[in-house]
């Protein structure tokens, strides 16, 4: 097996998901074409040495349908020998684009990939691909779907953790994610959207609101109390959770991930084709997984994934130095952390979705990009990246810097 | 069956008349009729359209169920189907226009015929109903209902009516777009039907334009992708996923709104047919039609006695039960009288049935001047000679013995020799009571379920010495107050109180072994019934649990009562004064400003064991021991029919109806499977769950 070398991440800032947001007249295929373009320039590369372009993308119709990531290729001008791949693996697909080119350099299929992602999610709606877990109900019924908002409260509920637990972890995500910009730790890999002009159309990210507090989050009505109670989903959760007799709902929209809009890129490669390349390796990949946990609860994924790439790599929880969870929801945190064991700490130092959002398919490259850059500030060694995913799916990786 | 006649406009008049049936229904031999009428009517070009009517008050009742027990494999219910599919899929696609001209009721199939036609009028008549009513029965509307409703008025609106079986009047039929226009008389009915035709010489249904859209938004759309996960969720939170037949609609509404109507009628026989051929359907249909028929129409019944004339009902007691008996009786139109110790607790008697009767008003189904015809027809007294020229005396004091004694002899004094004596006790064996009368043989049981005026069952408890005079005039009696009767034998708890009650010690026997009270609850829920035990036990009151196990063990011995809820209900009535919802507190908190809730302190008394049980075990312990304490119960005769056990365990504790009943249950497993299953939760829960020997070699019990 080949050892696969990261040699760079770029990501677009991340618009707020909504028709005032600053990336709403920006196209999806724009956004992946900006990272596409930009780890091309900044690495002086040879596009014709990249095999494949991997992007992750969920929610695949209309303008991010047809295969984005090759029409992205084409449209950034990589080389027409590069071919493009789409794969969908819900919030996990930006990570799963990364461990899927990772495999595909160990194994020697690939000798150098660009993997990362792309969500435009305020012009394509979530959910707006429909799909069978959802909508058909023969489906649904045999396998007690709920929407992941009502998992969320389901894990606060099992877990104990209170609506101050859950809004307390959203602060500290805003606290931590202004910081950051302050500080500028995001500065290395954040790549302004411009428009045909050279105008800059965004250039960091919208969604944070740094004055944040408990006591202002307050106020906010929880999100899926209506979808629960009135429509049934409640019932439907119970009816696999048959211990529980209420659920709690604490979540809403200060607490959860925000939509966004962005794109993310990282390049990795094996060291022959990297030094054609004349490149130099900032980490490599250590171990990564993919696991699936009981669907209904859903958002439970994280732990066993971190525990199972932490087995592969012979590595235990104490070995990692800093750790990216998707904040998908606050309760997914705090489970991760006391199933993990993991030293509150390390985990997500600069924020995360919380503040600064979550674009489906580009999250999971994101989250690469972003410990690797705090790793290098804080001249520490190893990260892991682990993600929350639809159907009880969890992905991690974890990374060395070189 | 099916009468042709041309007007002068060539317009074809095809009346339906089912000659032989009570009702218009739709049988084999309809569909066949039906289908050659069609072909015999499109074929023939100087006709230019039809109007499908009834020569009845109604246009079509539904569907036969006759017919449909009949199918007994899935290509013959394909077969049938499709051609009623055919015949209705010529009409639509004829080029003429035909016309549903409804005399009245049209229900099921007969809607399905009005929805096959390009245009629907139907007679005003405020009785009439409209509707798809198939789901109650554990089917669906398989003759295009669940495709062409949504085609007509949207996924949304129709799966109201689709899977809940909703019936309108006309009126209401018109607003909910169920049918197009509405028409004063037959002949008014038949002029716009006329008049439809000639406006409209060339037509045909929308979804067989090509660019036809499902109104309110395709199934593939935002609309749809809110719709459809929010009913499914909805059905699911309804049904536990017990029931086949809501979840089929669903999809195929899901399904088949996505192709053209001919894919989707396939699609749509698809689900019928598994439903036809589903055993929950056939115990359905057992029960809620047949059986309920059966018992509302006095099978039961001694032939042999002559109908009774009941002149007069005495009711002894005007508490809750005697109020309510009172209104019943006097809205069948009865006179009854009514007596109680005090003129204020008779006072308060009498203003429950105003109060029912106020309601019934606001809701638009009484007037004040049937509300005063009604009241009239109540008399109260405090003396009990009054109990003079009562044919029919209902006592309904307290459960004491002794006050039973006197209550009695003092109306036997004065009723007339021929009177009969009925106790609405629920748990005094009858015999031991009719030791008290002068006349045991004309001395009877009547357990009325409260509150009287919403519980439709009543069940009627033969005494050892109870005639078939008394019988008779109990079932004339249930029947005229449009209740329904089950006829059981005397024994402790008679039947319903008898297996109820092991509901409610199943879940007392899960918490004492350390079982989560949410399992437990969730469980009871989840296997369809109304509430879960432990809530029930707080309905009914521990301590009354607790007075009657302690009576039961006084009179039987301890051997006879179950341990767990001895053990319980006197720790929680001697010890810890948590009576139930009365008292505030007993499995469940009452606060006075919100909801109850599983009390924390359970946790304390019956601290969790580390490994719960799976859930299916608890669904299977609290539905089982309800069953095999039927099967004793035929076992001992106190039930003689199985219709009576699966008719009183639905009407009356609301044992879940997907079953079919008690023994409907039995059936549903398969009488040796559930054998079996009895023979493993005995070995690891005891002796209550041993398999009654009836089951020995049974396969079936209804055959």
């Amino acid at each position: 097996m080949k050892t696969v070398y990261i040699y760079d991440a770029v990501r677009t800032p991340r618009g707020r998901g909504k028709a005032d947001g600053k990336l709403h007249t920006v196209r999806p295929v724009h956004l992946a074409k900006t990272v596409l373009e930009s780890i091309q320039q900044r690495n002086n590369l040879d596009t014709s040495l990249v095999n494949d372009v991997i992007l992750g993308c969920v929610t695949q119709v209309g303008e991010q349908g047809g295969c984005i990531a090759k029409s992205a290729a084409l449209y950034a001008g990589y080389a027409d020998t590069t071919s493009g791949f789409t794969l969908n693996r819900f919030c996990g697909s930006g990570l799963e684009a990364i461990n899927q080119g990772a495999s595909s350099i160990m194994s020697g299929y690939f000798d150098m990939i660009v993997a990362g992602g792309v969500e435009a999610m305020s012009r394509i709606p979530i959910g707006s691909d429909g799909g069978a877990w959802m909508i058909d109900p023969d489906v649904a019924t045999k396998t007690h779907f709920v929407p992941q908002g009502i998992s969320a409260d389901l894990i606060a509920t099992l877990g104990g953790y209170s609506r101050t637990d859950v809004d307390s972890f959203a602060v500290e995500s805003q606290k931590k994610a202004t910081l950051a910009w302050e500080e500028k730790r995001f500065q290395k890999s954040i790549i302004p959207v411009i428009d045909q002009n050279g105008m800059t159309i965004l250039d960091r990210d919208e969604h944070i609101r740094p004055g944040t507090t408990v006591e202002s989050l307050s106020g906010l009505k929880p999100s899926f109390l209506e979808m629960g109670t009135k429509y049934g989903f409640d019932s439907v959760a119970i009816q696999k959770y048959p211990s529980v007799t209420e659920i709690n709902h604490i979540h809403h929209a200060g607490n959860s991930s925000g939509i966004v809009d962005g794109a993310s890129v990282v390049l990795l490669g094996n060291e022959e084709t990297g030094n054609k390349a004349g490149l130099k390796p900032r980490a490599k990949i250590r171990s990564f997984s993919m696991v699936s946990t009981e669907p209904t609860i859903m958002l439970t994924g994280p732990g066993p994934a971190t525990e199972k790439a932490l087995r592969a790599a012979g590595m235990n929880i104490g070995d990692i130095d800093l750790i990216e969870i998707n904040e998908a929801f606050a309760s997914v945190v705090l489970r991760f952390v006391d199933e993990v064991g993991a030293d509150m700490s390390k985990v997500n130092v600069n924020g995360g979705a919380i503040a600064m959002g979550h674009p489906l398919g580009a999250t999971g490259a994101m989250l690469l990009g972003t410990v690797l850059d705090e790793l290098e500030r804080q001249n520490k060694s190893t990260g892991l990246v682990t993600l929350c995913i639809g159907g009880g799916m969890g992905i991690a990786t974890i990374i060395e810097r070189v | 069956m099916m009468k042709i006649n041309l007007d002068e406009n060539n317009i074809v008049i095809l009346t339906i008349d089912c000659e032989k049936k009570p009702m218009n229904v739709i049988d084999e031999e309809f569909v066949r009729t039906f289908h050659q009428k069609i072909e015999e009517i499109t074929s023939d070009d100087k006709n230019t359209g039809l109007i499908l009517t009834s020569a009845r008050d109604e246009f079509v009742a539904g569907g036969d169920l006759e017919m449909l027990r009949s199918i007994k494999s899935a290509e013959d219910c394909v077969q049938l189907t499709s051609l009623l599919h055919k015949s209705l899929r010529k009409i639509e696609t004829w080029g003429k226009p035909a016309v549903a001209a409804l005399t009245g009721t049209t229900l099921g199939g007969g809607y399905e015929l009005a929805l096959g036609c390009h245009h629907r009028i139907c007679i005003n008549k405020p009785k009439a109903k409209i509707g798809l009513p198939e789901v109650t029965l554990g089917l669906l509307p398989g003759g295009g209902g669940t495709q062409r409703l949504p085609r007509m008025i949207g996924l949304q609106n129709s799966l109201l009516y689709l899977t809940t079986g909703k019936q309108l009047d006309p009126q209401k039929a018109l607003e909910a777009g169920l049918i197009d226009a509405l028409a004063e008389n037959e002949g008014e009915l038949i002029n716009k039907a006329v008049e439809f035709i000639k406006s409209h010489p060339e037509i045909s249904q929308p979804w067989d334009d090509k660019k036809f859209k499902l109104p309110g938004g395709e199934v593939q759309s935002p609309r749809g992708y809110q719709v459809i996960p929010a009913s499914t969720a909805m059905m699911n939170e309804k049904t536990h996923g017990n029931y086949l037949a809501p979840r089929n609609i669903l999809c195929a509404v899901y399904e088949g709104c996505q192709v053209p109507i001919d894919q989707g009628l396939e699609i749509e026989l698809r689900y019928f047919t598994e439903l036809v051929l589903n055993q929950s359907t056939k115990n359905m249909i057992r029960t809620l039609f047949y059986s309920i028929n059966e018992c509302n129409k006095g099978e039961a019944r001694p032939k042999n006695v002559p109908e009774s004339k009941i002149g007069k009902v005495g009711i002894l007691g005007a508490g809750m039960m005697g109020s309510g008996i009172a209104y019943a009786t006097a809205m069948a139109g009865i006179p009854c009288v009514m007596k109680d110790i005090s003129q204020e607790t008779l006072d308060r008697g009498k203003a429950y049935s105003a109060k029912v009767l106020d309601k019934l008003i606001e809701r638009g189904r009484c007037t004040p001047e049937k509300k005063e015809q009604v009241l009239s027809l109540i008399s109260t007294t405090t003396d009990a000679s009054d109990m003079k020229g009562c044919d029919l005396v209902i006592e309904a004091v307290i459960e004491d013995r002794g006050l039973k004694a006197k209550v009695t002899a003092e109306s036997e004094a004065v009723m007339p020799e021929e009177g009969i004596f009925a106790s609405n006790t629920s748990t005094l064996p009858i015999t031991g009571l009719a030791t008290e009368s002068k006349r045991p043989e004309q001395f009877i049981g009547l357990h009325f379920f409260s509150p009287v005026d919403k519980m439709p069952l009543v069940e009627i408890i033969m005494g050892e010495k109870t005639q078939d005079k008394a019988l008779a005039m109990c079932i004339d009696y249930v029947r005229a107050i449009k209740k329904t009767p089950i006829v059981v034998n005397d024994g402790r708890g008679f039947y319903t109180s008898r297996v109820f009650t092991t509901y409610v010690s199943e879940g007392i026997n899960l918490i004492s072994e350390g079982v989560s009270p949410a399992l437990i609850e969730n469980a009871g829920k989840m296997i369809g019934m109304p509430v879960g035990p432990l809530a029930v036990a707080d309905e009914v009151s521990i301590d009354l649990i607790y007075h009657i196990i302690k009576q039961t063990m006084e009179d039987l011995g301890v051997e006879s009562v179950d341990k767990a809820t001895l053990d319980l209900s006197t720790r929680f009535v001697e010890e810890l004064g948590r009576l139930g919802r009365k008292a505030g507190k007993g499995f469940y908190e009452y606060p006075t400003d919100g909801k109850k809730f599983l009390s924390p302190e359970l946790g304390k008394l019956y601290p969790l064991n580390k490994i719960q049980p799976e859930l299916e075990e608890v669904k299977d312990r609290l539905l089982y021991i309800q069953s095999i304490e039927t099967l004793r119960c035929l076992e001992e005769n106190i039930l003689t029919t199985t219709r009576d056990a699966d008719v009183g365990s639905i009407m009356g504790w609301g044992f879940p109806a997907w079953t079919g009943g008690t023994i409907g249950f039995v059936e549903y497993i398969g009488p040796q499977n559930f054998k079996q299953r009895c023979l493993e939760l005995e070995k690891k829960f005891g002796k209550r769950f041993s398999p009654p020997k009836i089951l020995d070699g049974k396969e079936s019990f209804y055959n």
